[in-house]
């Protein structure tokens, strides 16, 4: 219709596809409809999920697969309401989202009109930014803002709020390509001095380690971090985020530090002289017990975030700017030391403490991610959800490419994982997706069977069915005398009858004699989604482990023979 | 009625050591939201807002904010960097130790019997204060200065039947040509 004036909603999706946005993950309702009205004629295709929560997800766990934005959309009131989850699970975890909402008139703003939310109310402490748009010309410009405040820096959420006389009233504002922000600085470069400052404690370490973060992965600073690694000749860790930003079976890497990181890695990290984090904020989970954590150890910080500086931890030297190109500027900066008996010792630990697991006694989870791992060669994306299930496959699935590990780590959100996994293969049709959830999280946001099973998303879901809460369990045995509460997941269906229900080949591996074979028949099935369900025992524990708040030398490497004492840490 | 001590010792809610009170001055973005924004860095930490004044800017569409808080030092660092991390806060300083100039207002109503008044019209001459209302069974000063100043006048009065205080909340401005 040659010369009609756009609405809002329409001018808003020919910006979603000049942004070159390819799908968006939503659910509909009043408030939103000129949107999905004006999404009937475009091309980007329109992911219905059964729950706004999952939208978040699957917007995420796309984002992180691809380094794209995630799109949701969904309506006002509990439409927008229920995305406050993944809002949170996205700006802990610093991934991309933008989340648009339908919202009532503006002339019924806070008249408790039919599904009004004051939503950008609700959400302002889990966003990067938000809007509300009070007039349809401004929707260009917001959106363009929108997408760059979501994108750059240290990516997050940005959620903007359209009331529905915006979205369907007239809007010929041009498309803008500029943004004007002068709150807004995107570090880039680090500053000259603090670059020396850093070589010259690198050059001075005799037993240097690299910690590296998320960061890492958003900036895919993975190549500059093996490249300071091996002239330094400096062992590395990463965090629970950081797994793939560097090979985390390269010779130097020492794989996951933390709470149930492997002891080789906390050992590195008990005895380094210097500790270099790289796009990494010493998390609790990492640090333990801060004032004892790497006491006597130099600290560099490495972060496009200035508020991390001297939050935890004060670093004797920082680095502000995007982790690799600081690591690019840095490298030719630094002179090797001689770490040979650094390195021996890191060595010896590794030996000396290998991840292991029982072999007899039923089918473990272990297992069934150390099969999953060597089957896939490493080269599958595993999106994790939130548990037990999710340290064993930290542990036991080493990443090996950027990109190829998704979890909610600041969050620990449950229900994350098989949502991520479908907003994952969506993002990345080529690769093999695997979601590795456990019976609890899982039937959180396992409504999103269908949509799975609707676009044939080839995404498999691998659930460690322990009939437990497990990883709560597992606290309550250790510290509460086995008092447990609220833990006991009696009543689970039977999740290959349910997967079947939907349509979804299923499959179940009862004994650890079956594994192989079902995931191998697993990873033949390409046409859809597959489910494995690993009917694992029942009363497994994670370890090692570090009791939150505890130093990192309190390290639990083996099944502890006597009671502990309560942790400290909250969480 | 016990006599006003000697000191200027300030009292009620302005009694919190002035040492303790931080002012922290920001450039936002003129729009609606903000203000909240700016609030939740401060009430997520546990800061108190003792004061917080808005005002338009010089130029262009922003606004100059001038907030007294107080609360833990080493919470304030992260306070002041996450104020900087909101799209919104073009820049945030924390004026504490700064060469500024620094003023506020309080309006005072007083239920003074007229015997009361000279003693009462003593003081405020001494402070620089002005009548604003005067009538047969109150009366309204108005004051400006140093909060410490208006702590004292407050402190003076409060025996001879403070009805009401308002006080505007400190602002401040950096000397020279450096900017706030
Ligand atoms: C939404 C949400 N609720 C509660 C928790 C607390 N929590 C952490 S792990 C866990 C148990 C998860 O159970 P399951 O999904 O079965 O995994 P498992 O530990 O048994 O492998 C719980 C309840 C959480 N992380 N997220
Ligand atoms: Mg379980």
């Amino acid at each position: 219709m040659a010369g009609r004036i756009p609405t809002g909603a329409e001018k808003l999706v020919q910006f979603l596809e000049r942004e070159g946005v390819e799908y968006i993950f939503g659910l509909s309702g009043g408030a939103a409809i000129p949107i999905f009205d004006a999404l009937v004629d475009s091309k980007i295709k329109l992911i219905l999920v059964r729950h706004e929560q999952g939208a978040t997800h699957m917007a995420d766990g796309y984002a992180r697969a691809t380094g794209r934005p995630g799109v949701v959309l969904v309506t006002s009131g509990p439409g927008a309401t229920n995305t406050v989850t993944g809002l949170l699970t996205a700006l802990m975890d610093s991934a991309p989202l933008v989340v648009i909402t339908g919202q009532t008139n503006t002339g019924n703003l806070g008249k408790d009109a039919f599904q009004e939310a004051d939503v950008t109310g609700i959400t302002y402490p889990v966003v990067k930014h938000s809007y509300l748009v009070k007039r349809s010309a401004d929707i260009p410009r917001v959106l363009r803002e929108a997408f760059h405040i979501a994108t750059t820096g240290r990516p997050g959420p940005v959620l903007v709020d359209i009331p529905k006389d915006v979205s369907s009233g007239p809007c010929d504002a041009p498309f803008v390509d500029s943004v004007d922000l002068p709150g807004y600085v995107v570090p880039g470069h680090a500053e000259r001095a603090s670059l020396e400052a850093a070589a010259e404690l690198l050059g001075q370490a005799q037993r240097p380690l690299l910690y590296v973060g998320h960061g890492a992965v958003i900036s895919a600073a993975g190549k500059a971090v093996i490249q300071l690694a091996e002239k330094l000749r400096a062992p590395i860790v990463n965090t629970l985020l950081g797994k793939g930003a560097a090979d985390e079976t390269h010779p130097l890497h020492l794989g996951m530090m933390g709470m149930h990181g492997t002891a080789y890695a906390n050992k590195a990290v008990i005895h380094c002289d210097l500790i270099m984090a790289i796009g990494a904020r010493w998390d609790d989970r990492v640090t333990g017990k801060v004032d004892e954590f790497c006491a006597k150890a130099k600290k560099i910080h490495l972060d496009i975030d200035p508020a991390e500086f001297n939050k935890v931890i004060r670093p004797d030297v920082s680095l502000v700017g995007d982790a690799r190109l600081v690591l690019e500027d840095l490298i030719p900066l630094v002179e090797p030391t001689d770490t040979t008996a650094w390195l021996k010792q890191c060595d010896a630990w590794r030996r000396q403490y290998p991840l292991k697991y029982p072999k007899r006694g039923g089918l473990r989870a272990q297992h069934v991610l150390d099969r999953l791992h060597h089957l896939t060669e490493g080269r599958a994306v595993i999106t994790a959800d939130v548990g037990q299930h999710q340290m064993w496959a930290a542990q036991f699935c080493k990443t090996t490419a950027n990109r190829h590990w998704i979890t909610s780590g600041g969050a620990g959100t449950m229900g994350f994982g098989w949502p991520a996994a479908i907003g994952a293969k969506f993002g990345r049709p080529e690769a093999e997706v695997w979601a590795v959830v456990g019976d609890g999280g899982f039937q959180m946001t396992m409504a999103e069977l269908a949509t799975a099973a609707v676009h044939k998303v080839a995404a498999k879901c691998l659930i460690i069915n322990n009939n437990y809460l497990g990883m709560v369990r597992q606290w309550q045995e250790l510290f509460y005398e086995n008092r447990l509460s609220g833990v006991d997941l009696e009543g689970n269906p039977d999740f290959v009858k349910l997967a079947e229900a939907y349509g979804i080949k299923a499959l179940r591996i009862s004994r650890p004699g079956d594994v192989d074979r079902k995931l191998k028949e697993a990873r033949a099935h390409d046409a859809g989604p597959v489910v494995v369900v690993a009917e694992v025992i029942k009363e497994d524990n994670v370890f090692p482990m570090i009791p939150a708040g505890a130093p990192v030398s309190h390290m639990i490497v083996d099944p502890p023979k006597h009671r502990l004492e309560k942790p400290v840490g909250s969480t | 009625m016990a006599a006003p001590e000697p000191t200027h010792e300030p009292a009620g809610i302005a009694r919190r050591r002035r040492s303790d009170v931080h002012t922290i001055s920001l450039y936002v973005n003129n729009k609606p939201g903000v203000l909240v924004r700016v609030a939740l860095v401060f009430s997520r930490r546990g800061y108190n807002i003792e004061s917080l004044v808005v005002s338009p800017a010089a130029e262009g569409d922003f606004s100059r904010m001038t907030i007294t808080c107080s609360g833990d030092p080493a919470t304030l660092e992260q306070i002041i960097k996450q104020l900087h991390k909101l799209v919104d806060v073009v820049h945030a300083t924390d004026h504490t130790e700064h060469d500024a100039y620094e003023t506020e207002i309080a309006l005072v109503k007083l239920q003074a019997s007229l015997h009361e008044r000279t003693e009462i019209l003593q003081v405020a001459e001494n402070f620089g204060a002005k009548v604003t209302d005067y009538g047969s069974e109150s009366m309204m000063l108005r004051v400006y200065g140093s909060s410490e100043k208006l702590d004292a006048f407050i402190a003076l009065l409060r025996p001879y039947g403070l009805r009401e205080l308002v006080r505007s909340g400190k602002i401040l401005m950096v000397r020279g040509l450096q900017e706030t």
